[in-house]
């Protein structure tokens, strides 16, 4: 005798991203904590020192801010105008700025005056950087030119006027003090070595370079410019290795997690993408509220800070562990321990007798219904509240299956009946239930018929479906449309030769989507 | 060609056991059902099957106990003849010949020395009226009786042997037919007709389906069609017959039956409940729910201890009187036709094909027994006639055994097919199969082929469906979720819309070839690239066979329109064709052979062909009557060495085939004949244990250790040679009585001289002394 089997509730497979340990890992932040600044955000840098500060460059100032605090611990006010590219130097005792006014100014992290003033441009500074032996500087600027400083004496070492337009970004090898690399305006990326006093490599970017990155081993190279993300082989001469598309706006900031497995750009359209860096393949994207400008990760991934084009600092930072739990709320209160092991310790003694008792298998209530052929009960049961209708659909499912789904829909009061129909009006036009729920209105439409018009709520209800249904036919119609434009795309763009295999794949790819089958 | 005689087909297992009520022995401990052309004898305990009696010419159609011995039961045929055998040992005792197509047998406590059997009125085949006639069996110690003696007892009854039952221990018998009840009293020489309105202008059908007596009082149970059961009293008289109606079943009753003591009443039909219903308290019943499919009959044990209930699904269940089942003997399920292709599962070398509605079944081949089934639809299946459920249509297993795939299809009149393609993964601790993947809706119509790739490197499945696709699944692992492997499409493909028929990997997974109507196309499954099209002579393509092993080269091809053809795929051209109408191609998958089995004027013909050259191995015509759809070839667990030609075919493998009547039919050789014979004589020497696996396990040792110790014995015979021990038994014999000692001094010695001596010297003590007894 073989048990009752329950009634199998499909598993709807779900669409969009799988959860993966990538998703998992940049979903585990905090809520983020948003700071307004004066103007656009254009750099956020953190301090390599312990407490991890950072610093954040807004319209004139530029803001130092701690780990864990929403206000400054300290502000840089000295600027004629606005004020680009503030950085620490790799101790994180000096700062320094560019800015509009073409001044490059460093400061004392601990004190307010700069130190130092660097003149000797001619237009805005965007870039300044400090080089690894911490004591020059490299300032890049839209005069065309690029200069490396002294620190001590403040003065100009090399200049370097190789580029043909604005140059919006460069950055300093942390393994060679001699070594840096700018990207301008012209399209290009270019390398230069402060001992032979020219660039060493240059490569073509086909955009406006808004950013570029060493890769920690500074074999690879990385630039954003226009929508595109280029990685560049340093040691093959600058040969282009892969170029990323996965933005729909400029990207104008790009960023290593801290373990350099990852790889963070952030773009106007307002996303921040994750690559991962062995087969750069988009694994995980946030998303705010405006166009971002500047992206910066804490070490150790603790925090994510973004500044946007309206000032608006955006900051998250990673749950603890027992953070990770979210909230609990009111323990549920558990059984007595006494309830668990009643009779349960109970040794059997030599000479008893011992009868097994069976395991009781226990059905969902609608089950016990169905188990006893009581097609409506079971029906109701799977109406009630709070159910998943995914679980309302298999029992229909399953009544008409056993043939009986119009006995369990007929004989329906007037209660009974609007619930019913409030169930349709919520899953009908539902991709995954529809065909299943379609059969279910038609009967209902068949068996009430005739009492429609004496009941409002049915009727007000009727009519709701009704126009949903309409709705639904009227979408159907503009897919089937978008569907006839993309058949004759892709039979234009398919060459030749492949149509015969390939025929239909794509598109009855694209037609199990919009149905939302797998 | 040549016929060749040494290759006989033969039937092998998988014949039916619930054609006829099973009977279960006065110890309880045997339970006997016809099975095809014998009667096998099973145990109730353990479920094995005992002894096999084999001796009828046709199907049996009735098994009974000897009600004066009960170690003796009746078994009547359609071959006209009731035999008589002894059970426990598995002896034909007897052969009554009556020469009637016999349908079934009756006997009675009361009537020692009569048979009642139900035969044709007229002694031809296509008659429609039965009687009943007692058979008077002669006294005769010839094994073989001719039966001259029938007395008409019934006239128009029905051939079902539950519309026949005998009343109080024999006083009438009762029999019912249509819409009338006739009742026979022995003693009176007189009958009884009662009849029913026919309520078939109000939409019921009430005729009687099953009778019934109640063993101790007058009380006759009636089973209809309309569900209800009748219970008749005062029937003795032709006016103030009563009779009470109860109705639980809503469909016919198929069977019922008085418990021994007359206390309680079983009754079972399509819903597959087991109802007790309690005589005199009617109201009172217990259910035994869910037994699997529709209940044919009932039988009780003599002491009421046990029952069994035959199903349709050619399955016996016992049950214990308390109304809990205690075993299940299951026969290969044959539904009224195989959907999926036949199959071996390359671990167990089981036969794989679709059994109960919604499972697949693993029935081995040697041993004549369901192994086990696979739930494949995982639903409550609902007993009732018209509920469309999901049936199995297709099923296919990849090289190891790891991957089973199976489509599941239901279509309803109304709506729309409904599809399921499910994949199971084997699983080692369970040692069964168990479900990874679901994908609902694998296609937008039927699936009319599916193959595993035979590649060691990928896991891949080809469907091919009416709708004009054919998809390629893939096993997806996602190492970077937290999910486990599934299945998932990757390649959708099709051939200018056409509809594919079928589908074909080659041996070493490299090439892939669809059937699409009248075109075979090629295609390379690694880059799913279109290699070649092959067109024939128009047809569509039936069915698509690589060649193997030596014959990897060819690929051969059956149309609908009579045509084999063998393509060269080296030169992509056509080799040879023949024209023949091939219902069913099918590679041998241990050779390079082909069997192609050819329909022609109603009956069917087999080739066994290599495919390089066209010229058949072994051929047979009329293997029998009708179409084959579905052939395989099993491995045999036993090379056989045989060196003729036409028979060298068989050599690793054996090729079984159902025919139109789902009879499963193979191909046996004179050397095989021969190794079964001798193997049923060493079985023959001891069949008075019952052979369990412990037997064998324990009997094999024992027969062992008798060897071994023959071997220890015998340098020690030599030296002691048994002709001086009978000489001694001779001397003890002739020597005259009155100088003979005492008979009880004699006979300890005597006894110990017989015993086997653990040393020679004993032995010698034992020839002295008796030296010394014996006087000269």
């Amino acid at each position: 005798m073989a048990s009752f089997k329950p009634t199998k509730i499909q598993i709807y497979p779900q669409l969009g991203a799988k959860v993966t340990q990538d998703t998992l890992y940049w979903k585990n932040y905090k809520a983020p904590v948003q700071v307004k600044e004066f103007g656009a955000i254009t750099n956020i840098d953190f301090s390599p020192l312990a407490p991890h500060n950072y610093a954040v460059t807004a319209s004139t100032r530029i803001h130092i801010y701690g780990p864990f605090s929403q206000e400054p611990v300290k502000t840089f006010t000295r600027f004629k105008d606005t004020a680009y590219s503030g950085r620490f130097r790799s101790d994180g005792q000096l700062l320094v700025a560019g800015c509009e006014d073409s001044v490059v100014r460093l400061f004392d992290v601990s004190g307010k005056v700069a130190l130092r003033m660097f003149k000797g441009h001619t237009k805005a500074v965007h870039v300044a950087d400090f080089t690894s032996d911490c004591y020059h500087i490299l300032t890049c600027s839209d005069d065309y030119t690029c200069c490396l400083w002294d620190i001590p004496n403040s003065t100009e070492l090399t200049k370097y006027k190789e580029h043909s337009d604005y140059i919006r970004c460069g950055a300093t090898s942390k393994l060679n003090k001699d070594l840096f690399v700018t990207g301008s305006y012209d399209h290009t990326l270019k390398m230069f070595d402060a001992r032979v006093q020219k660039s060493v490599m240059t490569m073509d970017h086909n955009h406006p370079v808004e950013s570029v990155l060493f890769y920690p081993s500074e074999g690879l190279l990385v630039s954003a410019g226009g929508r595109y993300v280029k990685v560049w082989d340093l040691l093959k001469r600058g040969q282009p290795l892969v170029s990323l598309k996965n933005h729909h706006k400029t990207v104008t900031c790009l960023c290593l997690s801290g373990n350099g497995q990852r790889l963070l750009s952030a773009s106007l359209d307002r996303h921040v993408k994750v690559y991962n860096t062995t087969n750069y393949k988009v694994v995980h994207s946030f998303d705010y509220t405006a166009s971002i400008l500047s992206l910066a990760l804490a070490p150790e991934d603790e925090s994510v800070v973004v500044g946007m084009t309206n000032g608006i600092l955006s900051i998250k930072h990673r749950k603890t562990s027992e953070e990770k739990q979210g909230p609990t709320g009111q323990p549920r209160r558990q059984p007595v321990f006494r309830v668990f092991v009643k009779g349960r310790n109970c040794v059997p003694k030599q000479d008893d007798f011992l009868v097994s008792k069976s395991a009781k298998s226990h059905l969902a209530k609608y089950d016990k219904q169905l188990k006893r052929f009581n097609v409506s009960k079971a029906l109701d049961t799977a109406l009630e509240k709070n159910r998943k209708p995914e679980i309302t659909v298999a029992v229909i499912k399953e009544l008409d299956r056993r043939g009986t789904l119009k006995n369990a829909l007929a004989g329906r009061d007037e209660q009974n009946l609007s619930q019913l129909v409030n169930f349709l009006i919520g899953n009908v036009v539902d991709p995954r239930f529809a065909p299943v729920l379609v059969t279910a209105t038609e009967m209902i439409l068949d068996i009430y018929k005739a009492v429609v018009g004496q009941s409002s709520v049915v009727d007000r209800q009727l009519v709701r479906l009704q126009e949903l249904v309409e709705r639904e036919i009227d979408y159907q119609q503009d897919l089937l449309e978008v569907l006839g434009m993309l058949d004759t795309l892709f039979a234009s763009t398919l060459p030749r030769k492949e149509e015969v295999c390939r025929e239909h794949a794509p598109v009855s790819y694209e037609i199990s989507y919009f149905r939302g089958y797998p | 060609m040549v016929e060749h005689t040494g290759i006989r087909v033969v039937h092998r297992g998988g014949s039916k056991i619930n054609f006829r009520e099973p009977v279960i022995t006065s110890d309880s401990r045997f339970l006997l059902c016809g099975s095809g052309e014998s009667v096998k004898v099973y145990s109730t305990s353990t479920e094995e099957c005992v002894h096999d009696l084999q001796g009828h010419t046709d199907l049996v159609t009735g098994v009974v106990l000897n009600p004066s011995n009960h170690l003796q039961a009746y078994s009547c045929s359609a071959d006209g003849t009731v035999r008589l055998w002894d059970f426990t040992d598995g002896i034909l005792i007897k052969t009554f010949i009556i020469r009637y197509h016999i349908f079934s047998i009756h006997v009675s406590e009361k009537h020692v020395g009569v048979l009642f059997v139900v035969v044709p009125m007229a002694n031809e085949k296509g008659s429609e009226l039965f009687q009943l006639v007692a058979v008077h069996l002669p006294r005769s110690g010839d094994p073989e009786v001719e039966v001259g003696e029938l007395s008409a007892v019934l006239c128009d009854v029905s051939p079902n042997p539950g519309a026949v039952s005998f009343g109080t221990g024999g006083e009438y018998i009762a029999a019912a037919k249509g819409l009338q009840l006739e009742v026979f009293f022995f003693k009176k020489q007189k009958s009884y007709r009662f009849s029913l309105k026919s309520g078939m202008n109000k939409g019921i059908n009430n005729s009687f389906t099953c009778i019934s007596c109640h063993p101790k009082e007058d009380c006759i149970a009636t089973g209809h069609a309309d569900g209800k059961i009748r219970l008749w009293r005062n029937f003795n008289q032709k006016k103030e017959y009563t009779y009470s109606t109860l109705h639980w079943h809503h469909n016919a009753v198929n069977t019922l039956r008085f418990t021994p003591e007359g206390t309680n009443l079983l009754s079972g039909g399509i819903e597959s409940v087991l109802v007790q219903w309690r005589y005199t308290q009617e109201n009172q019943k217990d259910f035994l729910p869910r037994l699997g499919a529709a209940i044919t009959h009932i039988a009780v044990s003599p002491d009421g201890s046990l029952f069994c209930t035959s199903h349709a699904d050619n399955k016996i269940t016992i049950i214990l009187s308390s109304v809990k089942v205690s075993a299940i003997i299951q026969g290969l399920v044959k539904d009224d036709c195989v959907r999926t292709d036949l199959m071996i599962d390359p671990r167990s070398k089981a036969l794989v094909l679709n059994g109960k509605p919604g499972h697949l079944q693993f029935y081995s081949l040697h041993r004549d027994k369901q192994l086990y089934n696979l739930d494949i639809v995982q639903q409550e299946y609902i007993h009732e006639q018209g509920v469309d459920q999901f049936q199995v249509v297709k099923a296919a297993f990849d090289t190891h055994g790891d991957w089973l795939a199976t489509v599941e299809e239901r279509r309803q009149k109304s709506s729309e097919l409904e599809i399921n393609l499910k994949l199971w993964s084997y699983d080692e601790q369970t040692q069964s199969f168990v479900l990874n993947t679901t994908v609902t809706a694998p296609h937008e119509d039927q699936i009319t082929a599916m193959c595993f790739s035979p590649s060691p490197e990928t896991t891949l499945l080809v469907t091919t469906s009416l709708d004009g696709h054919f998809k390629a699944w893939l096993l997806a692992d996602h190492s970077d979720t937290e999910e486990s492997a599934s299945w998932s499409c990757d390649f959708v493909g099709g051939y200018h819309l056409l509809k594919p028929g079928c589908c074909c990997f080659s041996a070493d997974g490299s090439l892939l070839a669809f059937g699409f109507q009248e075109v075979v196309t090629v295609w390379s499954p690694t880059s799913w690239e279109l290699l070649t099209t092959l067109s024939q002579p128009p047809g569509a393509v039936r069915d698509l066979c690589f060649g193997r092993l030596s014959c990897s080269k060819y690929l051969l091809g059956t149309s609908t329109k009579n045509q084999l053809c063998c393509w060269n795929l080296l030169t992509c051209s056509l080799e040879w064709n023949t024209p023949m109408d091939v219902s069913l191609l099918q590679a041998d998958p241990f050779s390079e052979n082909m069997a192609a089995f050819c329909s022609q004027s109603g009956s069917t013909d087999l080739f066994v062909f290599k495919p390089s050259e066209p010229r058949p191995l072994f051929s047979k015509k009329a293997l029998c009557t009708g179409k084959v759809e579905r052939a395989i070839f099993a491995p045999r667990d036993q090379m056989l060495e045989s060196s003729e030609e036409y028979s060298q075919w068989l050599n690793r493998s054996q090729l079984y085939f159902l025919t139109q009547h789902m009879d499963l039919m193979t191909f046996s050789t004179k050397t095989e004949e021969d190794r079964l014979l001798a193997s049923s004589k060493q079985l023959m020497v001891d069949d008075s244990v019952a052979i369990t696996p412990f037997y064998l396990l324990l009997g094999r040792h024992k027969q062992q250790q008798q060897e071994k110790q023959e071997l220890l014995t015998n340098p020690l015979a030599e030296r002691t040679p048994l002709p001086q021990g009978s000489i001694a038994i001779k001397e003890l014999l002739d020597t005259p009585a009155h100088v003979l000692p005492s008979a009880s001094f004699l006979c300890s010695m005597f006894v110990r001289s017989l015993l086997v001596s653990s040393s020679s010297a004993s032995c010698q003590d034992a020839m002295l002394t008796w030296g010394m007894l014996l006087p000269g």
